[in-house]
């Protein structure tokens, strides 16, 4: 724009009657350095007011509401308020403001802080037992999908379960892989670290094999697998209930249960034990790597100090866990999915959930394997 | 509005007055596929322009290309006499806030309430009193027809026709020249339809708006546009329906003169 614009507004106080002229351009951008002495405008009781509106040359519906706002204030408060002079370009618009004028206010809604911390409490609660009931409807349709399938094995469809392995097994192989190596390096190094002050450095290897097998290994695995897959079984599956996908297969007569949730039940529970032995290994090797630069472990002694800290039973230890981790990550992150509703904002809700339960739940899981196991005695 | 000359292809004679929008050997392609090539259009000022074309002929495309959300590999566009290439940031902004656009669902802040979506041009654009900001906002949902209570609700909570009367809403904060509008009808039931129409119609009679419109709804076409532009062959032919009837081409005959046409003209 050139030349800044103006508006002005010009009160003529005359006996019993004022006249307002209005003049210039009364837009948006003006506006604001014109509503305060709109608003101060105030004669005395009995005056007319004669709001003259023919000399503005430009007006939008912020002027078109300023003007008008102060004659239906003046005529509130008793006077003989009228506008003239409208250009007959401008009538349209001042048609629309005084049309609307006789809507309430805006009423925004008020804000009580212990109401509302009270409230949120309140649907928290009944959020969380009915997700809890909900879920434990999801895992009894599941309990019968399953059974479905043992006594109809040719239901099984192979290609997804392997298309599903392929994406949550074999493509998170490197992100594992390398993780597990990192691990296992920093572990055999704060533990030769910490042992060699009592002369016991090469039980940095008793370490390392025991909590690798027996915890480490599947614990992360899992971890990065819930962070990994389960939140891309919700997003998934969420993705396709808000295309209505879901919609669709009910309507076909299919059920999501068994032919979405299932098939990556299988594939994850397969690959997972499967991962948890790989990542068991690699962070073997990191930790023997490191053995042999701090420590100067030859790989004959690390194998054979290991041999003698850890047996099978160990190793199985951190491997049965694996399926029912599995089983949690993927059931989380179905549920989630299916939970899903309408927008796509949801389904990133629903996401960040899936991660923070599965996560969760695995780690309440392995604490009670944990508690499980010593009453076991092994 | 005054009847256009009768006019078939722009490009070949000057149009009466500058055109508010001039678009010219427009060229826009994905990868090898051309969806545009050597395309000139003009938008009069105070007309609306309903835009056409069967699926895929790349309407939604021009839409985005004149408002500058995507940019054309060829051609030039001019909004108000200014290129669109070339502009400084500043005059980039300027430009923007002469025109309001309402996507097709509305494309509403799903954070935010009604108000608070009419208010995000307000904020952004002017330095009114949050006073002064809040009685704006009811005047434009009184405007587009929305009750008052909805201000105060997120899109979520409102139906397909009052999202759109909100996004107009939104369109419309800064009372702009130009309204571009994408499928303004679409979704909407015949009756929610023709109130949307009519609303566009009053809002552009009382506002002086010049509308760009992309439709698919005959009805749309007939009640309120002023002329027509079709898209065929990555070109534009525009008229009013009458002069677009006297053209052979076999698209165009097909679109006006199909079972949907005669009754939408009422034969």
């Amino acid at each position: 724009m050139a030349v800044a614009e103006q508006g002005a507004l010009d009160i003529k106080r005359g006996t019993g009657q004022w006249l307002v002229v209005a003049t210039g351009v009364w837009d948006i951008s003006t506006v604001p350095m014109l509503d305060d002495t709109v608003r101060k405008i105030a004669p005395e009781t009995g005056s007319k007011v004669r709001i003259d509106m023919s000399g503005i040359d430009k007006m939008d519906s912020a002027g078109a509401w300023v003007l008008f706002r102060l004659r239906q204030r003046l005529q509130d408060h008793g006077f003989d308020a009228e506008i003239e002079g409208i250009r007959p370009e401008h009538a349209g618009l001042f048609g629309h403001i005084i049309a609307g004028h006789d809507s309430p206010a805006i009423e925004k809604p008020k804000f009580r802080p212990i109401l509302h911390m009270l409230d949120h409490l309140g649907r928290a609660t009944f959020e969380v037992a009915s997700e809890a009931r909900d879920m434990l409807n999801f895992f009894g349709a599941i309990c019968v999908a399953v059974g479905h399938v043992l006594v109809h094995p040719r239901r099984i469809k192979i290609v997804p379960v392997v298309s599903q392995m392929q994406q949550v097994g074999l493509n998170a192989l490197p992100i594992i892989g390398l993780l597990s190596f990192l691990i296992g390096i920093v572990l055999a190094f704060q533990g030769a670290d910490q042992l060699r002050r009592f002369g016991a450095e090469i039980y940095t290897v008793n370490l390392l094999g025991v909590s690798f097998l027996r915890e480490i290994g599947i614990l992360m695995t899992a971890i990065i697998i819930a962070g990994r897959s389960g939140s891309a079984f919700t997003a998934q599956i969420g993705t396709m209930k808000v295309n209505q996908e879901i919609d669709a297969m009910s309507a076909l007569g299919l059920s999501p249960i068994q032919l979405l949730v299932l098939p990556r039940i299988m594939a994850l529970s397969l690959a997972l034990p499967l991962l948890g032995f790989y990542s068991d290994i690699l962070g073997l090797v990191g930790g023997a790597i490191m053995s042999m630069f701090v420590l100067d472990i030859s790989v004959t002694r690390f194998v054979e100090q290991l041999n003698g800290a850890v047996d099978m039973w160990t190793f199985w230890i951190g491997i049965i866990k694996a399926p029912f981790f599995a089983f949690v990550i993927a059931m989380i992150g179905c549920f989630n999915g299916l939970r899903v509703e309408g927008s796509a904002e949801s389904v990133g809700i629903m996401t960040t959930k899936a991660v923070v339960q599965a996560i969760f739940l695995v780690i309440v899981l392995d604490a009670g394997f944990s508690i499980l196991f010593s009453y076991l005695k092994i | 509005m005054a009847q256009p000359m009768p006019q078939m292809a722009p490009q070949e004679t000057p149009a009466p007055a500058e055109p508010v929008i001039r678009v010219r050997g427009l060229r826009n392609q994905f990868g090898s596929q051309v969806v545009h090539e050597n395309l000139d259009l003009d938008v009069r000022k105070g007309e609306v322009l309903g835009i056409v074309g069967g699926s895929g002929s790349g309407k939604s495309v021009l839409l985005r290309t004149i408002i500058g959300l995507r940019r054309q590999q060829a051609g030039t566009v001019e909004i108000m006499g200014q290129n669109t290439d070339g502009l400084s940031a500043r005059q980039e902004k300027n430009l923007r806030a002469q025109w309001g656009v309402l996507f097709q669902d509305g494309a509403l802040f799903s954070s935010l309430t009604v108000a608070e979506n009419i208010q995000v041009p307000l904020k952004e654009y002017t330095k009114l009193s949050t006073r002064l900001m809040d009685e704006l906002t009811r005047v434009k949902v009184t405007m587009t027809g929305l009750p008052v209570e909805s201000a105060v609700k997120f899109p979520s909570e409102l139906s397909g026709g009052m999202r759109k009367r909100a996004g107009l809403a939104r369109a419309l904060a800064l009372d702009p020249a130009i309204l571009f509008l994408d499928e303004p009808t679409a979704g909407l039931d015949p009756i929610g339809a023709a109130n949307f129409d009519q609303l566009i119609g009053t809002l552009k009679q009382s506002l002086g708006l010049t509308v760009f419109m992309v439709t698919h709804d005959l009805d749309s076409l007939i009640a309120i546009c002023d002329r027509v532009a079709v898209l065929i062959d990555k070109k534009i032919v525009a008229g009013t329906i009458k002069e677009l009837l006297q053209l052979d081409h076999p698209w165009i005959q097909e679109y006006f003169r199909g079972p949907r046409a005669r009754a939408a003209f009422g034969e």
